[in-house]
């Protein structure tokens, strides 16, 4: 399924819609996050440095990368749990923390997110079904009522609200905390929710159980997800869109097939051919990408990629590869002189191979 | 797709998740229950009970009327004439003087440590809270109190202030501030970095509400342990005040006064005058642990 | 590592600083005027002025604060009202004689301390720490000037082997620590004045030792086939850093603390001389030596600090 049917299925029956089904629900234009580095005289890591896309309503997008290329701060400045240094957030038409749009206490209402470490996300000393009440909480619900839709929550993610409410987050295992915290960025009926690995620690068994689990909540509650992980066959099962990023930059954008069966920048064909495959006649001898990502505080000139990139040229030094709109839910973009035929590069022009 | 793992089976039953055994028990659950079954502590908490129902009930149990002089009976040795431990320099009951001295002492020894709790705690949350410069300010300013050594400050704050019951205890309160505020401090940058606040902030709180649910449960177990283990110190720290003159002022009843006014009389009755100093070591000590066993049965790794 | 060592005395200043003005400001917290306490009570107006301006009373306190550190800063603390003589003298002359008690004092209380908490740390839940723990406690719990005291009585009332009180029967100007008769002055002080010392030394040793026991490298040695001998020296090596904090403050409580002991044995250090400034009102001793302790405390720690990073590695890269 296309995004463009998922949007168009779902009919938007919620009534914080402000725009209609083709307004993309979140749109980033050109956030820039860099933390200064003590005593270094002004250098800075560049985590986040000139992020643009949209997120559409009803899509899942996952975002793709290594280590260490800013998809964590991505996240947090997508709920603004960070203030950006440069660059806006526009949530379904409105822009945020800005006089005349949307507050971040809104947003907060609208937007949630699931964090990494499932045990770390939790006091330690509340009982769950306190911790996934205390959104609704603190948000104006009375007491009482906000323990209902704990209640109700943690049915709807497979766990007995009898048996699990009262205990203690040391009482339950990766998976049961990992549920729990997606109750509790449910808890507050959010309209999307940002899941920034969700899955990397648990076992492989449950992280399939947790996937089934997101998937299905989507469909139930109408939700918007934008999903961060470094794991590629998780990304690509669940979602509709795929953005890959590389110390702090967008590298390629577009929908889930395109990305894994006709990648255009060099980077991402590299990552996916990174992936061991299951089948023993298709060995590789050697990595198809080699060497560390370079420092983010001291990032290469033009393209970053161009250290480790098998096609990199002068051009791509010196100068920094252009985007592309991705107006259209179905376009597929990447940052790289090869696909601009005004770069100069020696391969631009020619169709991606 | 072949590599992709499509499992699209409905959610496990209930009965498949492996759910917790045990009884529940929450922190505070724990903290009662290693309490309850540790006979020492609750022996030295009882003790530490019983001298401080002694010492307010001092009006109804008292023998003797404390101030009541006799020139006669002075120095008198233990049971002379129904009193049992003897009597001080001008005259007066040993005994009664010691349980009215019991509501000074004890009363200098804890109303510091509380209220530099209230204080130093606000502080030190509010440092560790807010970060930044605030905390720099704020620790800072601490770090040159800690500068000089607490029976030093102690006595040059009383000092200078001229003395007396309450001088002393705002004396010792002000020694008290800078460490219960350092260990405030300590407990909130450590809980503030844990990833469970960053997702009360995601829900929309704001600082006082995180503050209040999420931070304080967490602080206030430190916090507590270390002011129990200050309420020892602080009753040898008052009467030693005392002792140098710089705190209660006679004929108030106080242990650390009476061992200084009974000193030249060693020679004569040497147990009596050794007389307040069992007492402020028998509640020192039975203070010091209490404190031990509240630390041991808090500091639950959880 | 030098930069560690810079940033450390750098950091040193404005502590000291602040130090200064707490001192200063002390004179300010007593009730009254501070002035009274130069001036002799029936002073007409005019003398009152007169004095006014000379000590610089007439000005705002900033400058006066001023005034009073650079006076400080040569030297000058001015001059004892009781006395009459320059408190600087005062200062240096009581402090050595309060030098005298921790030179014995530290040496003991350090090593027995030490001893005690490494022993019981090394055999933790065996009798031998319980008897160390339970000494501890006691140690703690125990009103030291009430030791001292207990101490006098049994040694110098009852048994009357060691003296009761003061510094030598010729005083402290003639004291030779060589001779018997000038020495077992020394003794009972010096024992009362190690007792919390010890206390707090062995449980903060006891406890640096078990900790540092608990740590996977332990193992590590023992599956190396180091003998339980080296394994020891290895803990008592990694447990140092702790318990060398500690010992700073603990100097530090010699230096304050001595007050009490001081005075329950009339031993004429600084201790002694500041009880004796507070119930005179002798302000400018007040302030002088509380100033001198400490910053003789703000030195320590900073030499304790210094000392630690060269044993424990891990604080030189902070």
């Amino acid at each position: 399924m296309t995004s463009a049917q998922t949007a168009l299925d779902l009919r938007f029956l919620d009534s914080r819609d402000r725009g209609g089904p083709t307004q993309p629900l979140l749109i980033a234009r050109a956030l820039r996050k860099h933390f200064p580095v003590k005593r270094s005289g002004g250098r800075a890591v560049q985590a986040v440095d000139g992020i643009s896309f949209a997120v559409h309503k009803g899509e899942t997008l996952g975002i793709v990368g290594e280590s260490g290329c800013g998809k964590s701060t991505l996240a947090r400045l997508l709920l603004h749990l960070i203030a950006p240094d440069a660059g806006e957030l526009v949530f379904d038409g409105d822009a945020v923390a800005v006089p005349g749009g949307i507050a971040v206490g809104a947003l907060r209402r609208q937007v949630q997110m699931v964090f990494q470490d499932s045990h770390a996300s939790l006091n330690p000393r509340m009982p769950i079904r306190d911790s996934v009440a205390f959104g609704p909480f603190v948000q104006g619900k009375p007491r009482e009522a906000a323990r209902g839709i704990a209640r109700d929550m943690l049915g709807k993610v497979g766990l007995d609200p009898e048996l699990f409410g009262p205990r203690y987050p040391h009482e339950l295992s990766g998976g049961q905390k990992q549920r729990v915290n997606i109750a509790r960025a449910l808890a507050t009926d959010p309209r999307m929710v940002i899941l920034d690995e969700p899955v990397s620690a648990l076992d492989k068994s449950v992280e399939a159980q947790v996937l089934n689990l997101l998937r299905s909540l989507k469909r139930q509650f109408n939700l918007t997800y934008v999903f961060i992980s470094h794991d590629l066959s998780v990304v690509r099962y669940i979602s509709d869109r795929v953005l890959v990023m590389y110390l702090g930059r967008v590298v390629e954008l577009g929908t889930v097939d395109a990305i894994f069966e006709r990648p255009q920048h060099p980077y991402t064909r590299a990552l996916l051919a990174s992936r061991p495959s299951m089948d023993p006649t298709r060995r590789i001898d050697e990595p198809p990408i080699v060497g560390d990502p370079p420092n983010p505080i001291d990032p290469p000139a033009g393209c970053r990629f161009h250290t480790r990139c098998p096609f990199a040229e002068p051009v791509c030094a010196s100068k920094d590869p252009p985007l592309g709109e991705s107006g259209v839910a179905d376009s597929h973009i990447a940052a790289c002189h090869m696909l601009d035929p005004r770069s100069g590069h020696s391969r631009a022009g020619a169709a991606a191979a | 797709m072949p590599d992709t793992l499509a499992i699209d089976e409905p959610l496990g039953s209930f009965d498949e998740q492996a759910a917790p055994a045990t009884r529940v028990r929450g922190y505070w659950q724990s903290v009662f229950y290693r309490l309850r079954h540790d006979p020492v502590t609750l022996f030295f908490a009882a003790m530490v009970l019983s001298i401080v129902l002694a010492a307010i009930c001092a009006p109804l149990i008292a023998p003797f009327d404390p101030y009541r002089e006799s020139i006669v009976g002075r120095l008198k040795p233990f049971g002379w004439r129904d009193h049992a431990l003897g009597t001080d320099e001008l005259g007066r009951d040993m005994l009664t003087r010691l349980l009215y001295g019991g509501r000074v002492s004890l009363l200098m020894g804890v109303v510091p440590v509380v209220v530099a709790s209230l204080i130093g705690g606000m502080l030190g949350v509010l440092a560790g809270f807010v970060g930044g410069r605030v905390n720099t300010a704020i620790m800072r300013t601490m770090d040159v109190f800690y500068a000089f050594p607490s029976v030093l400050l102690a006595v040059a704050i009383a000092g200078a202030m001229g003395g007396g019951m309450v001088n002393g205890m705002l004396a010792l309160t002000l020694v008290f501030i800078p460490p219960m505020c350092r260990v405030a401090e300590t407990a909130t940058t450590q809980v503030r970095a844990l990833d469970f606040i960053e997702a009360a902030r995601a829900s929309g709180a704001g600082a006082l509400t995180i503050i209040r649910y999420h931070v304080l449960g967490n602080v206030l177990g430190p916090v507590f342990i270390y002011a129990s283990s200050l309420v020892s110190v602080s009753i040898l720290l008052a009467s030693g005040l005392s002792f140098l003159g710089l705190g209660v002022r006679p004929p108030l009843p106080d242990w650390g006064l009476m061992l200084s006014t009974l000193r030249q009389s060693i020679y004569v009755v040497p147990l009596v005058c050794a007389l307040p100093g069992v007492a402020i070591f028998i509640t020192s000590i039975c203070c010091n642990l209490v404190s031990d066993g509240l630390r041991a049965a808090m500091d639950v790794r959880m | 590592m030098g930069g560690y060592i810079l940033r450390r005395m750098l950091y040193a200043i404005p502590i000291a600083f602040g130090v200064s003005v707490v001192c200063f400001s002390l004179v300010y917290l007593a009730p009254g005027d501070p002035l009274q306490t130069v001036l002799p009570p029936d002073a007409t107006a005019e003398t009152i002025e007169i004095v006014k301006r000379a000590y610089g009373f007439d000005k705002p306190l900033p400058v006066q604060f001023l005034i009073w550190l650079g006076r400080v800063l040569t030297g000058d603390f001015g001059m004892s009202i009781a006395t009459k003589r320059p408190v600087f003298l005062e200062v240096t002359g009581a402090l050595a004689n309060t030098g005298t008690l921790a030179l014995f004092a530290v040496p003991i209380a350090f090593s027995i301390g030490y001893a005690m908490g490494a022993l019981a740390g090394s055999f933790p839940g065996r009798w031998i720490d319980r008897v160390v723990t339970g000494t501890a406690v006691f140690g703690v719990s125990l009103p030291n000037y009430w030791l001292g005291i207990v101490l006098v009585i049994v040694f110098a009332v009852e048994w009357m082997v060691l003296p009761a009180t003061g510094m030598g029967p010729s005083g402290s100007d003639e004291f030779r620590i060589l001779r018997w008769s000038d020495a077992k002055f020394l003794v009972l002080p010096v024992v009362t004045l190690s007792m919390i010392p010890i206390g707090i030394l062995s449980r903060t040793t006891r406890a640096a030792v078990a900790e540092v026991r608990n740590q996977d490298f332990v193992q590590t040695l023992r599956a190396k086939g180091l003998s339980e001998w080296a394994v020891t020296r290895h803990v008592l090596k990694n447990s140092l850093p702790q318990v060398m904090a500690v010992m700073g403050l603990q100097f530090g409580y010699l230096l304050g603390g001595s007050i009490l002991v001081e005075t329950v044995f009339t031993w004429p250090g600084s201790g002694f001389l500041l009880s004796k400034a507070i119930i005179n009102r002798d302000v400018p001793v007040l302030q002088g030596t509380i100033l001198t302790l400490s910053m003789v405390f703000v030195a320590t720690n900073l030499i304790v600090d210094l000392l630690q990073s060269l044993v424990d590695p891990r604080i030189r890269r902070g």
